[in-house]
């Protein structure tokens, strides 16, 4: 079979979703990547040194630049013509795209698999996670989203892709991209990649409260920062923060839940953590249930403590 | 200027759904059954549209069983206009209810078709992707505001990485997320009048769209437990876990 993955990346550097796509893939058959972008030469270099990967088409094209659905949708489902399945991560950008894609193609998307267990059959979540369903497609062609946790990384260095430029049908003319407001990196590990995640809930009471008491903690542990949707919707902190069913989906080594009840939905993102430490003055919180180390305590008393001590 | 809202019965967001212990799937037996949460957003940002002079009719749809018209009398109260039920007992998957939406936006040419982002059941993301490939016509997905600006909707979407805002000539298709708004609830009086707006029941076959799936479901598994672990008395007795951890 010759899968085609997404390259997911901002016309500069590749990002790291990719790398478990490219996994997922490879289970399947040929890997072959896709940069679509505008002056993303870098991007389509850094493509072809991923272990395992046949190919790197470029389209590098204005119309390209941002990811726009309107018309990277349409340059994928002409390359599936020699292609059996297309990949891509279940991030913002592979869920806008991949739909658009399978529509083209008459095809039934399978979303966010969790395994291969077969040349076309699948596990995913369903319920938030409360159930895995294993799903066997009928459809010719593949398309699928990958949940990055699930699999392991493909080996960012030691192969040697052949890079082919590729024409497009370029700007479908419907859609234009304004602009972004995109969270600053800084030094702190992403959401997605980080080892620890330190998380808060709506107990943190405002913007202000979140920063001083969660934010030296995590300082202090090299963590990431995640919070409820509680906390985003009362505007603690950004949206792109929100850890569960319908936020990001994280898998650290240890990720600290506090002041966070654990509603299914929360726990859709962060049950297949390693390790789950939760700090709550409720003793009967369902965070409890998944943790593997609670404390009963008042995180305005203990978290500063913690942040102390460490 | 018109807007379709699909909206999907689903089960309630607050219920712990329960595997059925031969496989076959999750128990909604005596289940209690909702709007799907993010077609309540989309219902209310459709009403705001009309009550601010920018749409001038809304019509909710569902594709689903005869009592998916609790769901849209529900929409209707809310204050959609009225309503068309697709009625099946099959479960459709987003390819083909996207088919159907196409169908039924090509007889109510729409300005808007405003769907949620994710149905909280088969958490598929994918039926407003789909409907605006196969309309082709442009999608603003994960909506965290719109805005109607002349023969366009600028839509300001959640992202990974914080906010995008894009510009879509109308029609234009746009997918819910959770800071769009707040759904308002539905006064008694607004329930009452609601059971007289006008509810079309059609089906599938009324749109020539076959609801064949295309994904067979051969099992459905409970995921794997966590064990809760064990709580520590102090704040101490946690840096001493962190330690062995090796995280401190
Ligand atoms: C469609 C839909 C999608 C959703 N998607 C998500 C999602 O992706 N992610 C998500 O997180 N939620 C999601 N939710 C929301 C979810 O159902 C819960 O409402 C939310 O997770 C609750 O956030 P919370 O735990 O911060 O707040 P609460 O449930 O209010 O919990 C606050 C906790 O803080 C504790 N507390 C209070 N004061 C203190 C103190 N001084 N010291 C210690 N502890 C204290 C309390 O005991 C309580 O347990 C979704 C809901 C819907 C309907
Ligand atoms: N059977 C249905 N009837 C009406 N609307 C639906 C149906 N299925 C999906 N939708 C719409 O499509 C959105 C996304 O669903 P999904 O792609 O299944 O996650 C939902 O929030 C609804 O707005």
């Amino acid at each position: 079979m010759k899968t085609l993955v997404l390259v997911e990346h901002d016309n500069q550097s590749m990002k790291d979703a990719t790398l478990s796509v490219v996994t997922a893939a490879s289970k399947l058959g040929e890997v072959h990547l896709l940069v679509a972008g505008s002056s993303c030469d870098a991007v389509a270099q850094e493509a072809a040194k991923v272990a395992g990967v046949g190919k790197v088409h470029v389209a590098d094209d204005p119309a390209y630049e941002h990811g726009l659905a309107e018309n990277v949708a349409p340059l994928i489902a002409g390359l599936m013509d020699h292609h059996d399945a297309f990949l891509a991560p279940a991030t913002t950008t592979g869920k806008n795209i991949a739909p658009r894609v399978a529509a083209m193609l008459d095809v039934m998307q399978i979303s966010d698999i969790l395994s291969v267990e077969g040349e076309k059959t699948f596990t995913r979540p369903i319920y938030a996670g409360n159930a895995i369903a294993t799903v066997e497609s009928s459809d010719d062609k593949l398309v699928i989203t990958v949940r990055g946790t699930a699999f392991d990384k493909a080996e960012a260095e030691g192969g040697s892709a052949e890079i082919e430029a590729i024409g497009g049908p370029g700007d479908a003319g419907v859609s234009s991209f304004v602009s972004a407001d995109l969270a600053e990196g800084g030094d702190r590990p992403e959401l997605t990649s980080a080892n620890i995640i330190v998380s808060g809930g709506r107990a943190l009471k405002d913007g202000e409260t979140f920063e001083k008491i969660i934010t030296p903690l995590a300082d202090k542990l090299g963590a990431g920062i995640g919070a409820s949707r509680a906390a985003v919707d009362a505007g603690y902190v950004p949206n792109d923060y929100q850890v569960g069913q319908t936020g990001k989906i994280v898998a650290p080594e240890v990720y600290i839940a506090i002041g966070i009840s654990g509603a299914i939905q929360h726990l859709a993102g962060m049950k297949d953590s390693k390790t789950i430490i939760a700090i709550n003055k409720d003793e009967d919180a369902p965070i409890f249930q998944v943790a593997d180390i609670g404390l009963v305590a008042d995180l305005y008393k203990a978290v500063p403590e913690l942040t102390e001590k460490l | 200027m018109k807007i379709l809202v699909p909206v999907k019965r689903v089960i309630d967001y607050n219920v712990k759904p329960r595997v059925k212990a031969d496989g076959s799937g999750v128990d909604l037996a005596n289940v209690k059954m909702s709007m799907n949460p993010f077609d309540e957003i989309a219902v209310e940002e459709a009403i705001r549209l009309k009550e601010a002079g920018k749409a001038e009719e809304i019509v909710a749809i569902s594709v689903g069983p005869a009592k998916a018209q609790e769901t849209l009398r529900t929409a209707l109260a809310m204050g959609a206009d009225r309503a068309i039920l697709v009625e099946t007992d099959d479960e459709v998957e987003p390819l083909a209810v996207a088919k159907i939406l196409k169908a039924i936006a090509e007889e109510e040419q729409p300005g808007l078709v405003m769907l949620g982002k994710q149905a909280i059941d088969d958490d598929s993301n994918q039926t407003g992707q789909m409907l605006a490939a196969l309309m082709q016509r442009p999608q603003g997905t994960f909506a965290n505001t719109v805005e109607i600006d002349g023969d366009s909707v600028i839509v300001k979407r959640e992202i990974d990485g914080g906010l995008e805002t894009v510009k879509l000539t109308m029609p234009a298709i746009v997918t819910t997320d959770l800071r769009l708004n707040e759904p308002r609830y539905a006064s008694l009086p607004n329930i009452m009048k609601a059971k007289k707006k006008s509810l079309d029941v059609k089906t599938p076959a009324d749109y020539g769209v076959d609801t064949a799936k295309r994904l067979t479901t051969t099992n459905v598994a409970e995921p794997p437990v966590r064990q809760a672990g064990e709580k520590v008395e102090d704040v101490d007795a946690l840096v001493m876990k962190m330690k062995a951890l090796g995280i401190a």
